[in-house]
């Protein structure tokens, strides 16, 4: 019999089970269908029993223990829902509470704040029963893109945990001590002076309104009113398979028809599928990468479509700056082809245009004031919102999102290939150069189109292909952490790859900081970035275009504007820059 | 107690970050070195400013941010230097209830620094310690290595003056 998988019998509130000797009793209590509440823990990632909400009884423990760290050993009998157990944890509660700045109405995360939810779980009736002392923390705005409320920090380290396990960045973390203690950069310095890549794991992270994305809806309402504007808006490909959870559905659940149809209710002139400029990039991006294996360029070429990554690379790893793709990202991308072919076309004065994107990313936020994101003055995207700020907006025009129909996006952008569309989940970006890279290269048409080696959400994968006479040696890593492994491999000649696509999320855009926050028990203990991930290759399967280069929309666009991918005109208008960025500001 | 930040210039010569720089190389690829790295750095410099920290996290591979944490975390570790006239006034509870408090608040508003910082021009530092180990004289404070005890408040003007050169 395997060694590490030998069962001990338990009772868990009187019954017997079997479980897995090296579980936790949280993780014991998980599988006998009884939901301990945490608000400190994160699988894998934080486990440091110190929210102590999670307090069960043991039978023959001198106190209660807390069931995220503590092992289950043979016979032991745990009670999950003793009154010492549910008085425990509501005290506990009402501990946090004490120096909680506790504006629930007014808070971003009313009805979806673990703490919150606990208070009413565990029936706190006086949030006030502890008053006592309170630091009053300045609200840190120094960045385009968050906010950090420490009066409403829990000190669970959830985001510290993001931030340096799941993403090795570490800006972030517990500064003094005692009632001191709470979380911030390194010498109190401001976000914006260290080396954050802005990727925003914090705030899904973070169980309460401690952490939250800098809402920018208020700009897209007052464009919208103003009858001199052209506003436009265009959804990333991950945001029809996330936008659902806003409104309570399954993760997973691909609400593309839905998510145009709420837009086309909130008063846009137009509104586009991102998934056409990810086409778009692709074809840039995978003409790059041909001549820079022909020409012996810089190899190995890497992905630049996540602004978290070009940023943490900029500040981490600025000897591959050089490595980095020169195409703008497929939001850009659109901005800028919008703003110019189409402005034409439509015969609208460019600087009337308000491009309006949806993201995943909270990295996108500031990638729209990165320069070398504009072309003639005029910035390519002006607004930038996360999925969440998408949902708050759709509630707060009134629409009932689950009674809408399915609905078409607007011509002429209103197609994108399946290939675009896995632009949203790690290896999708991969997966749709290759398609077209292997067309450009064999010069037919390739029937078989799953690159299935480079698809999953969570390892580091590698693969080779044979495409003619060129044999490619890519790989692919998601998240900060990952990155770091692999372009420290690619430095010591460990690692030998021609093109690399590293997204600065775990997981890619499905699984960005920008998304919806699910809490933590949901995060735990289901697959959140597989269902999510699985809704965008379902569709790809469905699709009956399914490469880059075979989308009409890209088509007329070379033949009527661009002339061919790499050309002068797609240079000025789809590529950009990068610049090395100091560690800390001072 | 939260940390003061120093306002003195960093004033490290090469001999001292020679020093550091061996101590890292050293301990570099000890697990969990952090600690003894950071008593010797504290040991070459006097205390741990930004420029001393970073040295460190580059040379051990930790973020700066782990660093701080830990320096701001245990109250050995100190961000400020020393000032040559470093004060020191005990907050044991002897002292404490013999009026020390008061004390320290009165030296505080003479020499224009707060408990925990050192003056930018590097004179004078005000520190509120534990337990000296001298209740007999509470309350008690030192200035440099001079030790004065059961000190009454219309005093600490006096003997602060005999420090202002």
């Amino acid at each position: 019999m395997d060694k590490d998988n030998i069962k001990i019998n338990i009772k868990i509130n009187g019954k017997d089970y079997s479980v897995d000797k090296n579980s936790t009793i949280l993780e014991a209590c998980k599988i006998a269908s009884i939901d301990v509440p945490t608000l400190c823990y994160m699988k894998d990632i934080n486990a440091i029993g110190s929210c102590r909400i999670c307090l069960v009884e043991v039978k023959g423990a001198k106190t209660l223990v807390a069931a995220c760290v503590q092992p289950i050993a043979e016979n032991m009998e745990i009670f999950t829902n003793t009154l010492a157990v549910q008085k425990a944890r509501k005290t506990n509660l009402e501990l946090i509470l004490s120096d909680h700045k506790k504006d629930c109405l007014s808070c971003i995360r009313n009805q979806n704040c673990e703490l919150q939810k606990m208070c009413k779980d565990f029936a706190v009736e006086d949030e006030n029963y502890f008053k006592g002392e309170r630091i009053d923390f300045p609200v840190e705005h120094s960045t385009i893109f968050l906010v950090r409320d420490n009066n409403k920090c829990i000190k669970c380290k959830r985001c510290v945990a993001a931030c340096n396990k799941l993403q090795d960045i570490s800006v972030i973390g517990a500064n003094d001590r005692g009632f001191d203690t709470h979380i911030g950069c390194a010498f109190e310095l401001n976000l914006a002076d260290v080396p954050c890549i802005s990727c925003g794991q914090c705030i899904v992270a973070c169980p309460t309104g401690a952490l939250y994305e800098k809402d920018d809806t208020h700009k897209i309402w007052d464009s919208i009113e103003d009858p001199k504007k052209h506003v436009v808006i265009c959804t990333a490909p991950s945001i029809r398979a996330t936008l659902g959870e806003c409104f309570g559905m399954e993760p997973g659940s691909f609400v593309q028809g839905k998510m145009v149809a709420a837009l086309k209710r909130m008063g846009f002139d137009g509104v586009y599928d991102m998934d056409m400029t990810a086409d778009l990039t692709i074809m840039e991006e995978a003409t790059e990468l041909i001549e820079r294996i022909k020409n012996n360029g810089r190899l190995p070429m890497i992905t630049s479509c996540s602004p978290g990554w070009v940023k943490y690379c900029e500040h981490y790893f600025p000897e591959f700056i050089e490595n980095l793709s020169t195409c703008k990202s497929p939001q850009q991308m659109f901005g800028a082809i919008y703003k110019s072919y189409y402005a034409q076309k439509k015969n609208i004065n460019p600087k009337d245009i308000c491009v309006v994107s949806v993201i995943p990313c909270t990295a996108k936020k500031f990638e729209i004031t990165r320069e070398g994101q504009s072309v003639n003055g005029i910035n390519d995207v002006d607004i930038a919102i996360t999925t969440r700020e998408l949902g708050r907006m759709i509630t707060r025009a009134g629409i009932d999102f689950h009674a809408l129909p399915d609905e078409e996006f607007d011509a002429p952008i209103e197609l994108g290939s399946g290939a675009g569309l896995i632009f949203g989940t790690m290896g999708g970006v991969m997966e749709a150069a290759l398609r077209t890279a292997a067309e450009m290269i064999l010069g037919e048409s390739i029937k078989e189109i799953d690159f299935k080696e480079v698809r999953g959400v969570e390892r580091i994968k590698t693969a080779k292909y044979k495409l003619g006479d060129i044999e490619i040696k890519v790989a692919v890593a998601s998240g900060a952490a990952h990155a770091k492994k692999v372009l420290t491999a690619v430095k010591k000649g460990e690692l030998d790859v021609d093109f690399i696509e590293i997204m600065g999320c775990p997981g890619g855009c499905i699984n960005g900081g920008g998304q919806p926050v699910q809490p933590m028990n949901v995060r735990n203990f289901t697959h959140l970035k597989t269902a999510r991930s699985r809704a965008l290759y379902s569709e790809d399967a469905k699709s009956e275009i399914r490469k880059s280069h075979e989308n009409p929309i890209i088509k007329e666009i070379y033949q009527n504007y661009l002339d061919k991918p790499g050309s002068k005109k797609a240079h000025e208008l789809l590529h950009t820059h990068y610049k090395k960025r100091s560690m800390y500001a001072k | 107690m939260k940390k003061k930040m120093t306002t003195v210039n960093f004033n490290g010569t090469q001999e001292q970050e020679a020093m550091l720089a061996q101590v890292i190389d050293e301990y570099k690829n000890v697990k969990g070195a952090l600690m003894p790295v950071l008593q010797k750095a504290q040991r070459i410099y006097g205390y741990l400013p930004i420029e001393v920290q970073k040295m460190i996290a580059d040379g051990m591979d930790v973020s700066l941010e782990e660093i701080y944490g830990v320096v701001t975390f245990y109250s050995q570790f100190i961000l400020n230097p020393k000032g040559e006239v470093a004060i020191a006034v005990c907050m044991g509870t002897a002292c404490y209830v013999k009026g020390s408090g008061d004390i320290l608040n009165k030296i505080s508003a003479n020499i224009g620094v707060k408990s925990g910082e050192t003056s930018s021009d590097g004179k004078y530092s005000l520190e509120a310690t534990r337990c000296i180990g001298a209740c007999g004289l509470a309350p008690v404070m030192t200035i440099n290595d001079d030790v004065y005890g059961r000190i009454k408040l219309e005093e600490v003007d006096e003997i602060l003056a005999r420090y202002k050169k």
